[in-house]
């Protein structure tokens, strides 16, 4: 027993020092790389429960955007300053250190992170940089500036608002055309929310205006029959839904997409989703030992099933059975990683029965509301987060109540990840 | 889901104030090995999961969600009664079905002692 709850406590990092940190000798630096959901809270929860410990922050922007209600914001529901939160508040609050730089490099042997010439060390490294977007295969976007010209805003920014920008711009008999990764990617619902909410923004503004959605995937990857119900009920006519379309090449300047099976499409709009993988410096640190894509961990402390002493959270990982790349997610496993770090600092067992959940909403129009739910357990046989069963559901239909819910759930979970 | 008999005294009483049968039941688990206790670290820690939409230290925005401070037998109570469907609900009885009685009772008096 001793022996298991040593293991349990140590996991990989007694392979390195040969004891587990206990006490005063306990190194107390921890690094987190990226202020999202899944940084953000995993650095909020390790101050609530380790006052004097060291806490570092890397991250590039002085604001956060949440991605989600970011679709709002395409649909002219809301405005981007509604979804975004300055850093300043909750770094001081908080008492963190803040880089204010992009990560560039891990060096897990000397056990410090580059940001410029800065030289950040770490006794525990927490890595959540999000996703990267992967252009190979798609011909005609291979360089920035082409890129540029067709924003997936799949990070809310920027991005979005210039999405938002030349839906307004288009012509009243336009056609916008989006096209949807295959899975594994981040927010499995929001591709169809946004075709919803583009559809409800044509159908108040532009009827006479079409929205073309291809899926490279053989179907609708979340909420499928509440979505399907909803575009046959209140968008028929408007949106047509294309599945398993392979993007092939984009013409950013003509306005062209190629496909595999369909061909050529025109549409004065184009929203091209790309495929995603871990961001790139998980990947440049060997984290991403799944596939050369998404991270390894151990779903009870999120360190790295490559590189002890990192841990990996959020849309980087490669997500147990039933997990979806979600904001919400992300702050979920922050503070089962946050619990593993503080148990180990103050050597006691790493909790091994961690429970986790998943609320996701989706707006399907400027008030109605569908929702997605599961309840993710720790199996101790297989070692991975398995969802409950007879646990979890879906909304019976879209409804306005959900849609306060939503807009609530959106002001809390920012407060519980950047609150100060 | 292992089943534990690790309520508080409250708890065990509202549910035997419910059905007189539990008390037959905990005698039973009497008569059982002890399960193993939840750590209070893990009831923070599950707790904290509820926090995403109820808010940090359960300091919510939103008509009902601050629960933060709430009597836990109030809490308890209402729990049960998403997870048995006697309580309407929009998703509160979908996430109370992923956890045992006990595990809503502990989360119930953690949410209860914050202030």
């Amino acid at each position: 027993m001793q022996r298991r709850q040593l293991l349990k406590a140590g996991a990989g990092v007694v392979a390195i020092t040969g004891t587990p940190w206990v006490g005063a000798q306990a190194p107390r630096r921890v690094v987190v790389i990226g202020g999202g959901f899944g940084g953000a809270t995993a650095a909020r929860y390790l101050r609530q429960f380790n006052p004097d410990l060291s806490i570092t922050l890397i991250e590039p922007a002085d604001t956060f955007v949440m991605c989600p209600m970011s679709n709002r914001v395409v649909h002219g529901g809301l405005q981007l300053r509604d979804i975004s939160r300055p850093y300043d508040r909750f770094v001081s609050r908080h008492g963190l250190r803040w880089v204010r730089g992009r990560a560039e490099a891990i060096d897990p042997v000397a056990r410090e992170v580059r940001v410029g010439k800065e030289r950040v060390p770490y006794d525990h490294l927490i890595v959540s940089p999000g996703v990267d977007y992967v252009y190979d295969g798609i011909e005609g976007l291979q360089t920035a500036e082409q890129q540029a010209r067709v924003p997936h805003a799949w990070k809310a920014g920027p991005q979005t608002q210039q999405l938002r920008d030349q839906l307004q711009a288009m012509p009243d008999n336009g056609v916008v055309a989006m096209t949807i990764p295959k899975v594994p990617y981040r927010c499995p619902p929001g591709p169809y929310e946004r075709a919803s909410l583009i559809a409800h923004y044509l159908q108040a503004r532009k009827p006479k205006a079409k929205l073309l959605v291809f899926d490279a995937n053989p179907e609708i990857q979340a909420k499928k029959g509440l979505f399907e119900a909803v575009w046959k009920k209140r968008y028929a006519g408007l949106i047509e839904y294309v599945p398993s379309a392979d993007l092939k090449a984009v013409d950013a300047a003509g306005g062209v997409l190629r496909f595999d099976m369909q061909g050529e499409v025109k549409a004065q709009v184009l929203n091209v989703i790309p495929p995603q993988r871990a961001g790139e410096v998980a990947r440049g640190a060997g984290l991403a030992n799944a596939g050369n894509r998404w991270c390894g961990v151990d779903f009870l402390s999120y360190e790295s099933t490559a590189v002890a002493g990192v841990h990996v959270l959020g849309d980087s990982i490669a997500a147990a059975p039933g997990m979806p790349k979600s904001g919400h997610m992300a702050n979920q496993q922050a503070k089962v990683c946050a619990g593993a770090i503080t148990a180990r600092l103050r050597g006691i067992e790493v909790p091994s029965d961690p429970i986790i959940a998943n609320t996701c909403y989706s707006f399907v129009s400027q008030t109605d509301v569908i929702h997605v739910a599961s309840v993710h357990r720790y199996d101790a046989d297989k070692k991975t987060m398995l969802p409950v069963p007879g646990a979890g559901g879906l909304s019976s239909e879209p409804n306005m109540i959900e849609g306060i819910y939503a807009m609530a759930w959106a002001t809390n979970i920012l407060n519980d990840t950047l609150g100060a | 889901m292992p089943i534990r008999e690790e309520r508080p005294a409250w708890a065990r009483a509202v549910r035997t104030g419910a059905a007189g049968l539990v008390l037959g039941g905990l005698s039973l688990a009497h008569a059982q090995a002890p399960a193993p206790k939840a750590s209070d670290f893990q009831v923070q820690l599950w707790a904290s999961s509820c926090m995403s939409c109820h808010g940090p230290d359960g300091k919510a925005v939103g008509t009902g969600l601050a629960i933060g401070g709430k009597p836990a037998q109030e809490l308890y109570n209402k729990l049960l009664g998403y997870k048995n469907g006697k309580l309407p609900a929009t998703v509160m009885h979908q996430h109370a079905k992923g956890y045992s009685d006990d595990e809503l009772a502990r989360i119930a008096e953690h949410f209860a002692s914050l202030k």
